[in-house]
């Protein structure tokens, strides 16, 4: 499978008055045609913002895109002026955000939202893609479409509206989806059904995916790769497989052994990561993680751990990796 | 028939918990109205919110209470806390019906009843300091007497829910999601309650805090011999923390049982279809697993089907699931389910 996006070394960050915040800070990862690839991490930890910046939607001022490259498609997307930007973005490369209700226009049907990106991207006369947008609400399980074509945001449930917003995305037949939390506004019986829906329509339509969560439990089905951002950086990259078996990086280790599992006998005591997750906008010298680390040496204050391999197929960004297992 | 909470008769003493029982709640029921027209509101449904609900809590246990968005979990919380008074049932609480109590009479049991809300962002005030929140119930209930003591007594709080006593001066937006919550706790933990209404408290946290909040209302039970009534929807979470667990769907509850008992032996098509949605944190186990894909969505407590309320998205119903209310059945020792095909169905499948 040949490579379709790969973001390199990629910062984006935002002068706010209480200093530079750091949100990327030299993230590269790589998703091939037709993979899901998920990119975990908990809240402040960049996953969302590089999502935005493959996007080119940070909002600038106070974000900004300070260093990197994203090749998609043979082409620097931080190269291509705004037109040319505008062009691909909906149509080559779509996007899912978390919450359907904000994400939809409420003061426009769900008919006009679905058949404005056809007719701006693919050409298509109002009445071809009024028959497009019915075949799509059907193809995302939405029963008697030309009705709900009629219909506004408010007058869907949440699962309903997430079910649109894949509809709108698979609507120009992209080739990358960007998810940021698709399933995490929506119930657990609810969030099945949506995460199988768009692992079939990926399949089908051989669209690659990236999946963004703060969820290792959501992912674990789904994803092919894993990458686990900490403060702004990927600390592990991997199959996920590797990942979940064999972390390498003490921040996934922890996270792992932090959530109670259904599959497994019941522990007296949970094992969290203790301490807080670290201010963007003043991280410690050396690796971001060492104030919370349990495996923590001399070095780890003063000198950041690069991304290097480990194992056969991992990455892990860790002056001990050797060391965990 | 006996129904988990409710005694055979209601005039004699003897409930189900036995003596042990501190809260139990019969026959609760929360309509709110939905009222229609600008100047004069007509009343034109009334959603019902919480349906005929009964169970109780023992002394020093943990009740998980699961459910979906819209499932009334949290207004069953509410109304035994009397934020929500009930539209009718009652709620005893050491003995004593808190439902036919007028709002003077409420406020010395709120010393021994107390709530942890989910959101540690907007259960705090940002104007007060951590201090103020903190200490405020203690001004209010006339807990501590003198400057000293009431500091003193501060200081205790903070440091026994994992704060550096220095943050009584700051404000909420100074601290992270996981230090807030612990303000939440210091708060509920002041008056010194015997009795704990836990809303969904670490839901709106972070994975690795989530753990650490988890063991700490663990260690805060064991240390001042506290009740929990543990509101949540993350089913893991549930039973790690509680001693037995209710699941509730669209304001009825239809199952309850021991943790171990409803985990490994589910009766309820619900609670089946619940458990195999959880999403469980290795791949190698989700390749392997099945799963029960619930057709449809939750339907609207302003209009709930007919019979029982999850038949039009249960596998396995027949047609009297529509004519019929299931009752609560005792279908083995302590555990209990509301579903008129719970027995001779497979439990492997």
């Amino acid at each position: 499978m040949s490579t379709l996006l790969q973001v390199k070394g990629l910062r984006t960050h935002f002068f706010t008055m209480g200093g530079v915040v750091k949100a990327v800070d030299g993230v590269t990862y790589d998703v091939r045609e037709g993979e899901t690839v998920a990119v975990v991490g908990e809240s402040g930890c960049g996953k969302s913002v590089s999502a935005l910046s493959i996007m080119r939607l940070i909002p600038y001022p106070p974000g900004r895109i300070v260093g990197g490259e994203i090749w998609f498609a043979g082409r620097d997307l931080l190269k291509l002026n705004h037109e040319e930007m505008r062009q691909t973005r909906g149509k080559e490369i779509a996007m899912i955000f978390q919450e359907p209700m904000t994400s939809l226009n409420p003061a426009l049907t769900i008919g006009r939202q679905l058949t404005e990106t056809l007719e701006a991207h693919l050409e298509m006369s109002a009445s071809d893609a009024r028959v497009r947008a019915a075949e799509l609400l059907r193809m995302v399980g939405i029963t008697e479409p030309e009705r709900r074509l009629t219909q506004y945001p408010h007058q869907f449930s949440g699962g309903m509206r997430q079910r649109v917003m894949i509809a709108m995305a698979l609507s120009c037949n992209p080739k990358l989806i960007l998810a940021d939390e698709p399933t995490t506004a929506l119930d657990v019986t609810i969030q099945a059904q949506i995460l199988e829906l768009m692992k079939e329509l990926s399949q089908r339509f051989g669209v690659a995916m990236i999946i963004i969560t703060h969820n290792l439990g959501v992912v674990a089905r789904y994803a092919d790769r894993v990458n686990v951002m900490y403060a702004g950086k990927v600390v592990e990259q991997g199959p996920a497989r590797d990942i979940y078996h064999t972390p390498r990086h003490p921040y996934s280790l922890g996270l792992l052994r932090s959530v109670p599992r259904l599959d497994q006998p019941r522990k007296t005591k949970l094992d969290p990561i203790d301490g807080q997750p670290p201010d963007l906008a003043n991280l410690p010298s050396g690796c971001s993680f060492m104030p919370r680390c349990k495996f923590a040496v001399e070095k780890c204050a003063h000198e950041v751990p690069p991304l290097t391999p480990v194992g056969t197929a991992q990455l892990s960004a860790c002056w001990v990796a050797d060391s965990l297992s | 028939m006996r129904t988990p909470g409710l005694s055979a008769d209601p005039g004699t003493q003897d409930t189900n918990g036995g003596s042990d029982v501190l809260l139990e709640v019969r026959r609760l029921s929360k309509y709110f109205p939905l009222t229609s027209g600008i100047l004069v509101q007509r009343v034109v449904g009334l959603i019902k919110a919480v349906d005929d609900v009964s169970f109780f809590i023992r002394r020093g246990e943990t009740l998980g209470l699961v459910g979906e968005s819209g499932s009334g979990k949290t207004t069953t919380g509410r109304c035994i806390l009397q934020l929500d008074r009930p539209t009718s049932g009652e709620v005893f609480f050491e003995g004593q019906n808190l439902t036919t109590l007028d709002e003077a009479q409420v406020r010395p049991m709120r010393r021994r009843i107390q709530v942890i809300f989910q959101d540690p962002y907007s259960s705090l005030n940002p104007r007060m300091t951590i201090g103020q929140i903190v200490g405020e119930p203690l001004l209010v209930h006339d807990i501590v007497q003198g400057k000293e003591a009431y500091r003193e007594r501060l200081r205790e709080l903070l440091t026994v829910v994992g704060l550096n006593p220095a943050m009584a001066d700051r404000f909420p937006h100074e601290l992270s999601g996981g230090q807030r919550q612990r303000v939440g706790v210091a708060r509920a933990l002041s008056v010194n309650p015997s009795f704990i209404v836990c809303d969904e408290p670490v839901s709106a946290l972070d994975v690795s805090i989530q753990a650490q909040i988890i063991n700490l209302l663990e260690d805060l039970q064991a240390q001042f011999d506290l009740t929990y009534l543990f509101i949540a929807h993350d089913l893991s979470v549930v039973r790690h923390i509680s001693d037995r667990v209710a699941v509730m769907y669209l304001g009825k509850i239809v199952e309850v049982a021991d943790r171990r008992e409803l985990y490994e032996n589910p009766l309820h098509p619900y609670t089946k279809a619940l458990l195999s949605a959880v999403p469980i944190p290795d791949p190698s186990v989700e390749a392997h697993r099945e799963r029960v894909i619930l057709k449809g969505e939750v339907p609207s407590s302003l209009n709930p089907p007919a019979g029982c309320v999850f038949h039009p998205r249960c596998p396995i119903a027949v047609p009297e699931c529509s004519q019929v209310v299931p009752k609560l059945r005792e279908l083995s020792p302590n555990h209990w389910a509301a579903c008129i095909r719970a027995e001779g169905y497979d439990h492997s499948s």
